[in-house]
């Protein structure tokens, strides 16, 4: 061994730098840490100040609550500062591109948010004399006219909550339908790359579930759809575009299949943005298709909801859809169908499935961007969102594994895998990897059919230039990952968190702050 | 198009890298006859910001909103005063933004909000945990039964007659098609049903269900009817439409229930003619495996710092599918964060200040208001609302109000329609919004409309 560089690089001088890295306060100047409120309130605070309460004799009954509550108060300045600091922990499309496949992370315009605000709306209780709400009525019934323009469908059910909760309701018209022709028709099919939601709502609505496989290009397997038709089959849940980003061809192939052998289809609409204006559900023989306003329509995401997820009905589905709805007359008032006019009006309804009208915040906003962009801007949003997923498949195919490139074009998502990676390494350390280049990650390992799969997704509201960096950090990371780069195992290494250790949050579940043990005093 | 950032040069040369020679080639899967060509018919072409906005401004005036009115109306949706900073907070864009919190090293200010949140809402209800949210109190109370059901094996449900219609009517479509059996009844002025509930309780009883307080604004203590469920095997679900309530009464949990279930729409969210609302969904310990929905939990990062992720999750859909405690996936994160804000803004000093004066303000309405002739006030004790018997159907005297500019409560005839015996019922909620002014037009209004 030469003597020269015999002591190479102190290991120490590595180590002093680390700790130098450590702050007093754990922050890292604008990445700030922040307590829980249980650490930094106390019961005694409040930012809120109230008028005295005028002196009245109780009416409580006896029931006052005696003992503490345990709920820590702020005041303002702390609680705007603990909210201002907690948000910036948080990644959101405001920030950069977010290509969560299948969940449509597109600009949320604040005009949306601006009419959503008009008090004349967000100021208008729901019980109140339909007189008195001809407004709110009015854009309940706008909107459900684009959304039946659009989708070329006969009705539309309003009051479902989110995309899930209009899969049931889709579902419960079925039922409501076979129950109609005194048909006790016990099974959903649905394709093995469904969303999770298909099945468990399915499920929650009493029906058995069946798989029915995907064929080599990842679309359903026509032949064996139709070989499990029969008389027990109450009919299929099919997503459309589906969830390895591909347009369905046999579409309507299989709604003649189903409709001849007695079942209805179900098309969950999740991945409506990638045909919106450009074909309609309608024409593809669907019963029932639910449209998530949060997605196609761009209502805030807001961290995990709200949602809100109309659904279109055929010809043969809408006398079973839900109550209540709005009906406009010949001289343009609007009045609701509910329970006590059902009779005359909507004799077949299988019924209400939430309390009030639906979720109104997300009504002004989605028809506030409907309207904005109007009938080319739509078809624009489908072009522009196909264009972008199509242009990072032909940018990424030669890096990443990407198994139905050979197939066609792709719709608005295109799907990779991670066949060729390193061993050791998975769609988890590219993910990981992706966070560290100030992107968030693609959806990770759904859809099940294809091993390991990042499902990416840009939308129409990404510029060239942001999927260009987005293109050139992806094939970073993944050629990393190929390369075998240690260093990516254990990112994200500048996030506000390191990864996480999911397994000992399941394993012993703290789900609630409790108070800490008081320290035992040094002896 | 303001909101499409591609120029035409961009897509033409995008289109060059993909080897399209036009936008028609990505659409080859779309069979021929499915193609539209051109646009959509029937619809306009874009429109400005502008005149967006002056539409929905149209729109808006043709409503009355019940900030310009005096307003009385309750029953599942309250009025109260949401402090400015906390649409602020929730505006801030990486909350409005974000998405479900799938990646939880770039979400922590959403997983450590609803960590906060659950136990906010535990305490509140006095549960042992939360989850993350559910839609909206209707959905949560049925979820609740069906939760019950999974616990106790059983599928036979008490519903208190006590419980709001809507809720009541949501849970009979689900249970027609689930086959659970389901006991109803409707209210009666002279009096709760724990009666009717605690005799039909027996070894098939999976849920009890009991709104608190109910919908006619009483409230009553529900620990008999814990400890006859449990004696036979049943759970007690309590359902809160009006959470402010807690800071003035007992929690169910206090009284024995098992699951808790509400409307939080009541704190930080604003009416909003319905939604978005935010379900609130606590339980025992015990029984957390069995719950629906997004649940938070504490753990730690490679580094041993404290973080929280999504957890339990082997009870969901996108893991459990068909298996799953429920299908629910998206939820009501941003009204759950508004919620939050409220309430650490209120802490339990200003939750407990602000019940009170609720209560005040709504006992001084209900002297008044039964003071008039021929009101009668059907409550023995109420939180901030209660039923008015009226002389005349209540009905019709609600759009009389209106036309008065006065939102003046919500009549059973509404809720019950054709049930003659609550006809002349009107539900009065009366919250800290309500001005010393706003009760006496009420009450001058309803002594010239009753003279």
């Amino acid at each position: 061994m030469s003597e020269i560089n015999k002591s190479g690089w102190k290991p120490e001088m590595f180590e002093e730098r680390r700790r130098g890295d450590e702050t007093f306060t754990g922050n890292k100047a604008l990445m700030l840490e922040e307590a829980l409120i249980f650490e930094i309130g106390d019961i005694h605070t409040t930012g809120v100040d109230f008028a005295d309460a005028p002196p009245a004799a109780s009416r409580l009954g006896g029931l006052e609550r005696v003992r503490n509550i345990g709920l820590p108060g702020l005041s303002e300045p702390e609680a705007v500062r603990h909210y201002t600091r907690l948000s910036r922990q948080n990644y959101g499309i405001d920030l950069g591109v977010f290509p969560l496949g299948s969940c449509t992370m597109k600009h949320n315009p604040r005009l949306n948010e601006k009419v959503a605000r008009m008090k004349g709306f967000a100021d208008v209780h729901p019980l109140q004399p339909v007189e008195t709400v001809q407004g709110a009525l009015g854009v309940i019934n706008e909107l459900a006219f684009w959304l039946i323009d659009l989708t070329g469908m006969h009705g539309v059910a309003m009051s479902p909550k989110a995309g899930a909760h209009g899969e049931l309701c889709g579902i419960l018209c079925i039922r409501a339908a076979l129950e109609a022709r005194g048909e006790g028709r016990k099974v959903i099919l649905v394709p093995e790359s469904a969303h999770g939601t298909n099945p468990a709502t399915a499920a929650f609505a009493g029906f058995a579930v069946e798989e029915i496989p995907a064929n080599e290009r990842g679309r359903v397997d026509l032949e064996a759809l139709k070989a499990r038709l029969g008389p027990d089959i109450a009919g299929v849940m099919i997503t459309n575009p589906n969830t390895c980003g591909l347009f369905e061809p046999d579409m309507k192939a299989i709604s003649d299949a189903v409709h001849e052998a007695g079942g209805y289809v179900y098309c969950d609409g999740a991945n409506f943005n990638a045909i919106v204006g450009r074909v309609r559900p309608g024409d593809l023989g669907i019963d029932a298709m639910h449209i998530n306003l949060h997605k196609t329509f761009s209502t805030p995401h807001g961290g995990g909801g709200p949602g809100s997820g109309p659904v279109v009905l055929s010809e043969a589905l809408s006398p079973y859809g839900p109550l209540p709805f709005t009906e406009r007359h010949a001289d343009g008032y609007i009045t609701l169908v509910e329970e006590e006019t059902a009779g005359d009006r909507h004799p077949d309804s299988f019924g209400r499935m939430t309390a009030f009208h639906g979720q109104m915040g997300m009504f002004t906003r989605a028809l506030s961007y409907i309207l904005s962009h109007g009938a080319d801007g739509l078809k624009q949003v489908a072009e522009d969102a196909v264009l972008n997923a199509n242009y990072v498949l032909r940018n990424l195919e030669h890096v990443l594994d990407a198994p139905f490139a050979g197939s066609g074009p792709c719709m608005h998502e295109v799907i990779f895998s991670d066949n060729g990676m390193a061993d050791g390494f998975s769609t988890l350390d590219i993910a990981k990897g992706l966070i560290d280049e100030g992107f968030h990650p693609m959806t990770v390992y759904f859809p099940l059919v294809v091993h390991g799969a990042m499902l990416v997704e840009p939308t129409e509201t990404e510029s060239k230039a942001a999927l260009d960096q987005f293109i050139g950090a992806l094939r970073s990371v993944a050629e990393r990952a190929k390369a075998g780069d240690e260093s990516l195992k254990t990112a994200p290494s500048f996030a506000p968190r390191r990864r996480l250790d999911e397994t000992l949050a399941a394993r012993k579940p703290k789900l609630v702050w409790t108070e800490p043990e008081p320290a035992v005093a040094a002896e | 198009m303001r909101y499409l950032p591609l120029t035409d040069t961009d897509r033409h040369a995008m289109l060059g890298k993909i080897g399209a020679s036009s936008i028609d080639d990505l659409f080859i899967d779309v069979p021929e006859e499915a193609r539209l060509d051109g646009t959509i018919e029937g619809l306009p072409n874009h429109a400005s910001e502008m005149a967006v906005e002056q539409h929905f401004s149209n729109l808006a005036r043709k409503n009355m909103a019940a900030s310009h009115h005096p307003s009385f109306l309750g029953c599942g949706a309250y009025r109260h005063h949401v402090p400015a900073s906390v649409d602020h907070l929730i505006q801030r864009g990486e909350f409005l933004t974000a998405y479900t919190p799938y990646q939880p090293e770039i979400a922590q200010g959403t997983l450590q909000m609803l960590f906060e949140f659950q136990t906010q809402v535990a305490r509140l209800f006095g549960c042992d945990v939360a989850n993350a949210s559910m839609y909206d109190g209707s959905t949560a109370c049925w979820e609740a039964i069906s939760m019950a059901g999974r616990v106790t094996k059983r599928s036979k449900a008490v519903l208190s007659s006590g419980l709001h219609p809507h809720y009541v009517s949501l849970c009979k479509t689900m249970a027609r098609f689930t086959g659970d059996a389901l006991s109803v009844a409707l209210p009666e002025f002279a009096g709760s049903d724990t009666k009717r509930l605690l005799d039909e309780i027996d070894g098939e009883t999976s849920a009890v269900v009991v709104q608190y307080p109910d919908i006619l604004g009483r409230i009553e203590d529900m620990s008999a009817i814990a400890e006859k469920a449990h004696e036979n095997g049943a759970l007690l679900v309590a359902v809160v439409t009006e959470p402010v309530a807690l800071g003035a009464i007992k929690s169910p949990g206090e009284m024995g229930a098992d699951i808790v279930v509400g409307e939080g729409q009541s704190i930080g969210v604003g009416l909003q003619f319905g939604g978005p609302y935010v379900g609130l969904f606590a339980c025992q310990q015990k029984f957390v495996r069995q719950m629906p929905g997004r649940l938070c939990g504490e753990t730690v990062d490679a580094e041993g710092k404290r973080g929280f992720v999504l957890t339990l999750s082997t009870r969901e859909q996108h893991i459990r599918r068909e298996k799953a405690t429920s299908n629910i996936c998206t939820n009501s994160g941003l009204c759950a964060l508004a919620f939050s804000i409220h309430m650490s803004l209120l802490g339990e000093r200003g939750l407990r200040e602000l019940a009170m004066l609720n209560h005040a303000k709504a006992v001084q309405a209900a002297e008044r208001l039964s003071a008039i002739d021929g009101i009668r006030l059907v409550n023995e004790n109420f939180f901030n609302e209660f039923t008015l018997e009226l002389p005349v159907e209540a009905r019709p005297l609600v759009h009389q109000l209106a036309e008065k500019h006065i939102l003046g409560g919500v009549s059973l005839g509404r809720l019950y329609p054709g049930e003659e015996a609550l006809s002349n019922g009107l539900v009065v909620a009366v919250t800290e919004t309500a001005s010393d002014e706003d009760i006496e037009a009420l009450a001058s209004a309803l002594e010239e409309l009753l003279s």
